[in-house]
């Protein structure tokens, strides 16, 4: 029993790797020239804001709660970087360094009013849509130069995209998962009651973790208006989704604090991958919408079946 | 804390005596006070504000056409409403797309022709409880947050609604004609919508079930004790509300002449912004139909407001999301959850 239930442990850890493999295998099948180092770069290049849009959404779920605010806020981290931070640099970082702080102060609040972050993300979603419309009524806007040149830098060997997943991926486990900071993090996910028992207080742990998230995001809109060039309000919207299902595909769970950084990489190159997949495979995109929504279902699907195949001990 | 509040937490709470007599004359105030008044209060308010800047007439307009738009938030509401009321966490997300796919599949069905209204309303009827079913079924089934299972599927249905999408018909001239019609100043739809309102409160406040939903919403560990079907109750209030939206899709679809596949779309922040300032619980175990419509009028004179005065999409979406996160935040509390 023990070596059964280690096994199926083990198979749960690796599902976020499998799902992977399974959207890679056919997409090299179908189109062997993807392997390339131009390939691979054109295939995975919009990956990077999505995993950082998938840590910022991790860092909420740790402490059981869901950001439908994410893409929303992604988008308006672009706007503002195609906007001021090209025409007056200071304004931009200030006004960058405030969205962070709101995201904190908005953790802050959920905590002390003990109030549903589903709906007060939501609200906050409509704020950030409110503010970029506001700052960049129609798209346009220019990315400043020293982002388009970071995001264009060409490493040698293996294509940029890659390597900066792993990158973030390894200072993102150091962080939350070695740290004794993030295991703070996480046990008040898991058991908030002992946590506060042990003098720490909750109030500022939730705090961090969406000022986290909101640095994350930063990044994520950063990067994305250096992939772009040009921002819109709308840019982003999808975010939201990707980056819950990419955090689900890798294994985290919705309550407890059970997250994994690697896994939830894994998860965001996974969705990335699987947009092109559906793309190779000539699915009419009538149908390019409900194909998130299924592959989301039959992830959660297979995890619940290794679930039950474990027993019901958990 | 008031008695109504949810959890185990509240009674630890009663036990405790207040220490600070502030405290307690401002929750025996919250007591007495109807959670519901505040919506009215701001709707009167936001209409005088109205009266004041554009004169009688125009603001005897805004109302006319607050009872006919307005009304939408009010339908999307009340099943929203429901759902909310079933327990903290439940929420359904897939509102814009039932609201999509059960117009595109109304007009199919109906097909331009009055003498198919009927079988349009049974065909969208189905529509809703096939999606309240999916939904529930997710989140059953895969022991799933409500709100990845309802975005999910919304996802899955909004898709089948664009490949049904296509050349859509009209809707027939009698839908058309009851969907502007209006008796003594008052819009049909608004009266079909209050019928539904009235129903409602007898579901909620008169029957069984209603006390079941409350029940559940309340503590979800006690109801099941005392021998409630907690699933079966949840899935009925998942069905009402996709079933509302179904409705709410076809008198869209008749006042403005044609569904849409995004019309929709504005409908999933609305419906849990009105649920959330006409003072129902977030947490659960307590709704209040009066405060939907309250609510509804209040963010419809709102909106009229803004845009008489020249603010645009952007202002007008931060101040719903500032309202939102401000109602939200003022009606939670440290004993809830």
């Amino acid at each position: 029993m023990t070596t059964a239930a280690f096994t199926q442990a083990r198979m749960r850890a690796l599902l976020p790797a499998i799902s992977l493999f399974a959207v890679l295998v056919p997409i090299l099948i179908l189109q062997p020239a993807t392997f390339s180092y131009f390939g691979s770069n054109l295939l995975l290049n919009l990956a990077v804001p999505i995993v950082f849009a998938t840590l910022a959404q991790l860092a909420i779920i740790t402490v059981n709660d869901l950001d439908l605010s994410i893409g929303p806020f992604v988008s308006l981290v672009a706007c503002i970087g195609a906007t001021l931070l090209v025409k007056q640099p200071w304004l931009g970082t200030l006004a960058l360094a405030g969205c962070v702080l709101a995201y904190a102060a908005v953790g802050a609040l959920i905590e002390l009013r003990q109030i549903p972050s589903i709906v007060v993300t939501l609200g906050l979603s409509f704020v950030w849509s409110g503010l970029a419309i506001v700052l960049l009524p129609s798209p346009g806007g220019t990315s400043p130069e020293w982002l388009g040149a970071v995001m264009s830098f060409q490493t040698p060997w293996i294509a940029a995209p890659i390597i900066w997943s792993v990158l973030i991926a390894m200072i993102g486990h150091f962080l939350l998962m070695r740290s004794s900071a993030g295991v703070r993090s996480r046990a008040a996910g898991g058991n908030p009651r002992a946590v506060r028992r042990f003098g720490w207080s909750l109030v500022r742990n939730r705090a961090t973790l969406y000022g986290v998230a909101g640095l994350f995001g930063v990044l994520s809109g950063l990067s994305l208006l250096g992939l772009t060039t040009s921002a819109d309000a709308n840019l982003a919207l999808r975010y939201t989704l990707l980056s819950i299902a990419a955090v689900i595909l890798g294994g985290g769970e919705f309550i407890g604090g059970r997250v994994s950084v690697v896994g939830a990489v894994l998860g965001a190159i996974t969705l990335t991958l699987a947009a092109s997949f559906l793309a190779f495979l000539n699915i009419s995109s009538d149908w390019q919408v409900g194909m998130q929504g299924a592959i989301l279902i039959v992830v959660l699907s297979l995890r619940v079946l290794l679930q039950q195949r474990n027993g019901d001990k958990q | 804390m008031s008695r109504h509040t949810p959890g185990d937490a509240s009674a630890k709470d009663d036990a405790l005596p207040s220490t600070s007599s502030a405290d307690s004359r401002y929750s025996r105030l919250k007591t007495i006070q109807a959670p519901w008044a505040w919506s009215f209060i701001g709707a009167a308010l936001v209409w005088i504000a109205t009266v004041a800047i554009f004169g009688f007439s125009i603001a005897g307009n805004v109302v006319e056409t607050a009872l006919i738009y307005g009304v939408f938030m009010v339908l999307v509401g009340l099943g929203q409403m429901l759902v909310i009321t079933s327990g903290t966490g439940n929420i359904d997300l897939s509102v814009p797309s039932t609201i999509a796919l059960a117009g595109v599949i109304g007009m199919h069905v109906m097909n331009g022709d009055d003498g198919r209204i009927a079988a349009g309303f049974t065909a969208v009827l189905g529509v809703g409880v096939a999606v309240g079913l999916a939904n529930y079924s997710l989140i059953r089934l895969l022991r799933i947050p409500p709100i990845i299972a309802t975005l999910s599927s919304s996802f899955i249905i909004q898709s089948i609604a664009i490949t049904q999408g296509r050349n859509l018909p009209a809707p027939p001239a009698a839908l058309g004609a009851f969907a502007i019609g209006r008796v003594l100043h008052i819009p049909y739809i608004a009266l079909a919508a209050l019928v539904l309102s009235l129903a409602l409160a007898v579901l909620l406040h008169r029957s069984v079930y209603g006390r079941r939903l409350s029940a559940v919403g309340q503590n979800t560990r006690a109801a099941w004790l005392a021998g409630v079907n907690v699933h079966r109750t949840r899935c009925i209030a998942y069905v009402l509300s996709a079933v509302i939206a179904a409705l709410t899709a076809i008198s869209l679809a008749a006042v403005s002449g044609g569904a849409s596949l995004d019309m929709g779309v504005e409908y999933m922040l609305i419906s849990i912004a009105v649920v959330v300032i006409g003072g129902t619980l977030v947490t659960g175990g307590k709704a209040t139909i009066t405060g939907v419509w309250g609510a509804s009028m209040f963010l419809f004179l709102m909106t009229a407001i803004l845009n008489a005065v020249g603010a645009d999409a952007g202002v007008r979406s931060l101040v719903y999301g500032a309202l939102i996160i401000a109602v939200t935040a003022a009606a939670g509390s440290k004993a809830l959850r």
